[in-house]
């Protein structure tokens, strides 16, 4: 490569000339993660931001019940507090130097956001009202809970992501809305551009790049029963894979307690941060058996467990027994019509449930990843998942793991984290692109996997319908890989897995056109799926011991001697293969968790 | 349970000779079961063809906007079995070109949005350690306006937009005003720019379809009337 000028647009084998893009920073996903990076990197580079959906409908909106700072707005509260209940939630798997990034920055991002506009609701002072939440406590645990998640109503995450956008348009962020990422460029440790789907109009773009960042978000839409929407299908945690590249912790999938039943969808925490109570059939207080002093507001994991016992053990609501009640009623119409109105409109519209009159009828639903591709707290990628970063690549949010959540996230900590470590990644983006000048080379075959990817499957005419293979996968993801596992069931589930995989080379699609084909994309994000699905079961099978949201019923203690450590695993060929790392341990050593 | 018929447009941009034709599909309905579920089950499992956007399935990212028996509504919040009848007849929202069977450009709503400068304006600086105070009452009146999931149901119904393409459209004087009502924005005169304008706010004839369309219950119209208010008083001011 003697005579390479960097500087001249280059061939792509397969992409036409006027679809080769050329930016110093390309982002994937348009949530929080990638729209806080944007917006701090646009200040002074080229910003272009991909996102298979149009920005404002990206998944973020969906939050509901606040974002955590320790304001202390409302009541006394201490980063070192929101830093203990954080380390404490995750089951001392988080590692404790980016949890106290996390805690310390929080109250500059939040108040950021209310400068950009963001229409938080207010104390009487005119401050940022804040509300509880599971696992947020005062005076390191000891005291009751405390106020400390920011909210808007029960939209906050519809208020940041919209204000979020608000303030890209304003910083001329360019965006390519319904570009679907298909592959990712890397070579030689050199991070180089991603490979897009243009939606609309068919037809591979390439986007060459100094820098790129993904908060591509989770992957929920792999379990039959989530919160997620339809488009979180964990694309990037799979791109990564492909590109050589290693997860962490994929084998902590957080399950939330309250899902409306059947559809999933969220209700908010803020239910029971305001008051709510979780009943059984016999109308009991059953979290008095689970958590007798932090009752309902126990942290997710352990929600969740006890619901999924109550339901197992034959104390459920409803004919088949499979659900709980959350019930509001004591907290009166008029607040819940004040502080919770989107819970009253989504019962009413999906349950025809008036919650000011009766209970919700709810089940623990897939919600949040905590595992995902391995970053330091400056959001490099890193490509041996401990210390060696890949130039030019960076990742927050849900799809990438920091460890801020360890074995089982707190509520209110992911917008948290999406947005704070959002902007930490357009920081270093920053700082990368002052000192470099140059585009790295693009390969002329850069586009060669993602364009033969497309080809196989807009022309696949096997037997095998994409979308009922889904629903297996999401069924048995349910069941055999859910709240409660074992070895007897992780095992016939990855074996199941693979023969899965074969079947997925014998599908067949109905449409061939170019031109807003989903038929093609729901294809191509069912073998993602598949691929890290591998490794969701691989790791719980390996992990030996429960630890926050992974629970084994045949190893039911956790054990720190030999699991205080985060999984790596790479796929090579079809093999997976496993490595490990220690957790960061500052302040506070483990201890046994109770609440 | 209930055998119904979804009489569903279909379009196929590379097909633009067979044009615009609807299409039966039948589906067995269970209670709960709402129109993006039955969409869902028609397309894995009966035609892969079929297109719609769709992503949150609960109310709030506004992308499953379309005409469901004549009325502009959200996919994923309409319950099947209420029509009653037999037969449901879904089409793209009207008013902007259709690109594949349900779905349609929205670039003539983002382009309203987009000029009405629709982020908060302020050029006093914010205070650095802490956020700026706003009371409980000023923040009400945003109330109503800051919920808007741009899914475009608004400016599709409107009779304003069917004859002038070129009309700002509801959903941008929403946001505006959403700005224009906020205590902490300083930037109202650049945010009523766009609107004081032969395709702005004149063009609105208060025929209130935006709010009967609207999946979210917010009121454009009343937004619009409080912004031509705000428009006469700097004319007279």
């Amino acid at each position: 490569m003697t005579n390479f000028d960097p500087e001249t647009i280059h061939d792509v084998e397969g992409v036409p000339i006027h679809s080769v893009h050329r930016h110093d920073v390309v982002i994937v996903g348009a949530g929080l993660a990638g729209m806080r990076a944007a917006y701090e990197a646009s200040s002074e580079f080229d910003v272009a931001v991909l996102s298979k959906v149009f920005p404002t409908r990206s998944h973020s909106g969906a939050a509901q019940g606040g974002v955590a700072a320790s304001l202390a707005n409302e009541e006394e509260d201490h980063w070192e507090w929101h830093m203990f209940d954080t380390v404490k939630g995750s089951d001392y798997l988080g590692d404790q130097d980016a949890i106290e990034v996390l805690v310390k920055e929080a109250p500059v991002v939040v108040r950021e956001f209310e400068h950009m506009g963001c229409p938080f609701s207010r104390t009487p002072e005119g401050r940022i009202a804040q509300r509880k939440f599971g696992g947020h406590t005062k005076d390191f645990g000891k005291g009751g809970p405390v106020l400390r998640a920011c909210y808007a109503v029960d939209r906050t995450g519809h208020a940041l992501l919209h204000t979020l956008f608000e303030q890209c348009v304003k910083n001329e962020v360019r965006f390519y809305p319904e570009f679907h990422a298909l592959s990712l460029i890397v070579r030689d440790g050199v991070c180089r551009g991603v490979v897009a789907w243009d939606i609309m109009n068919g037809g591979a773009h390439v986007f060459h790049a100094k820098t790129v960042m993904f908060g591509t978000g989770g992957y929920g839409k792999a379990f039959k029963i989530t919160s997620n929407a339809l488009a979180n299908t964990g694309d990037g945690l799979s791109l990564v894979l492909r590109a050589g590249l290693p997860l962490e912790d994929m084998e902590f999938v957080q399950f939330h307690p309250t899902g409306l039943y059947r559809q999933g969808i969220l209700v908010s925490e803020a239910v029971r941060g305001e008051g709510g109570y979780l009943l059984n059939k016999d109308g009991e207080r059953f979290m008095e058996r689970y958590a007798p002093e932090k009752m309902e507001l126990a942290p997710r994991d352990l929600v969740s467990r006890s619901i999924q016992t109550e339901i197992n053990e034959g104390r459920g609501c409803g004919e088949n027994g499979d659900y709980v009640h959350a019930d509001l009623r004591h907290l009166g119409e008029e607040k819940i019509m004040k502080q919770l109105p989107q819970i009253h409109e989504l019962a009413w519209k999906f349950l025809h449930v008036d919650c000011i009159k009766d209970p919700i009828p709810i089940q623990p639903t897939a919600h949040y990843s905590m595992g995902g591709i391995p970053v330091d707290i400056d959001c490099q990628v890193l490509a041996d998942g401990k210390e060696k970063p890949v130039t030019g690549f960076y990742a927050a949010g849900e799809c990438a793991c920091v460890s801020v959540h360890g074995g089982n996230r707190l509520g209110t900590n992911s917008l948290l984290e999406a947005s704070l470590f959002g902007r930490r990644a357009g920081k270093s983006i920053v700082r990368f692109l002052r000192e470099t000048r140059k585009f790295p080379e693009l390969p002329a075959d850069a586009a060669k996997d993602a364009l033969a990817e497309v080809e196989r499957i807009i022309s696949a005419d096997g037997p095998e319908k994409p979308g009922l293979l889904r629903e297996e996968l999401q069924e048995k993801m349910m069941i055999e890989c859910g709240i409660f596992r074992d070895a007897e069931k992780l095992g016939k589930l990855e074996n199941w897995l693979k023969e899965l995989e074969a079947r997925f080379e014998k599908i067949g699609i109905d449409d061939r056109s170019e031109k807003f084909n989903y038929d093609l994309l729901e294809a191509i994000e069912l073998g993602h799926m598949i691929e890290f699905a591998e490794l969701i079961v691989a790791g719980a099978l390996r992990r030996e011991e429960s630890r926050g949201a992974h629970s084994r019923t045949d190893f039911p203690d956790r054990d720190d001697k030999k699991w205080l450590k985060h999984t790596l695993a790479w796929k090579h060929g079809g093999k997976i293969d496993f490595d490990y790392k220690p957790v960061t341990i500052t302040r506070f050593q483990p201890q046994e968790r109770k609440y | 349970m209930a055998m119904i018929t979804f009489r569903i447009n279909r379009f196929n941009p590379d097909d633009e000779r067979r044009g615009h034709y609807m299409q039966e599909y039948q589906l067995d309905v269970e209670k709960g079961m709402t129109l993006l579920d039955a969409l869902n089950e028609i397309k894995w499992k009966q035609d892969g063809t079929l297109t719609f956007r769709r992503s949150c399935r609960s109310g709030i990212c506004g992308s499953c906007a379309m005409t469901i028996n004549g009325v502009n509504n959200l996919a994923c919040e309409t319950q099947v079995l209420e029509f009653g009848g037999s037969t449901i007849t879904v089409e793209p929202m009207r008013g902007y070109p259709v690109v594949k069977d349900l779905v349609v450009s929205l670039d003539p709503l983002i382009r309203g949005l987009l000029a009405v400068k629709p982020y908060l304006i302020s050029h006093s600086p914010p205070p650095s350690d802490q956020e700026r105070l706003q009371s409980p009452e000023e923040r009400e009146k945003i109330d109503g306006l800051y919920e808007c999931i741009l899914c475009g149901s608004c400016t599709s119904s409107c009779p304003s937009f069917w004859a002038d393409k070129e009309y700002i459209g509801p959903h941008a004087a929403l946001k505006a005003y959403r700005f224009v009502a906020d205590s902490r924005d300083e930037g109202s005169a650049e945010h009523l720019e766009a609107l004081d304008d032969r395709h702005g706010l004149w063009r609105c004839h208060t025929i209130f379809n935006c709010v009967e369309a609207c999946p979210k219950d917010l009121n454009p119209t009343k937004a619009i009337s409080e912004l031509k208010k705000e428009l006469v008083r700097r004319r007279l001011g």
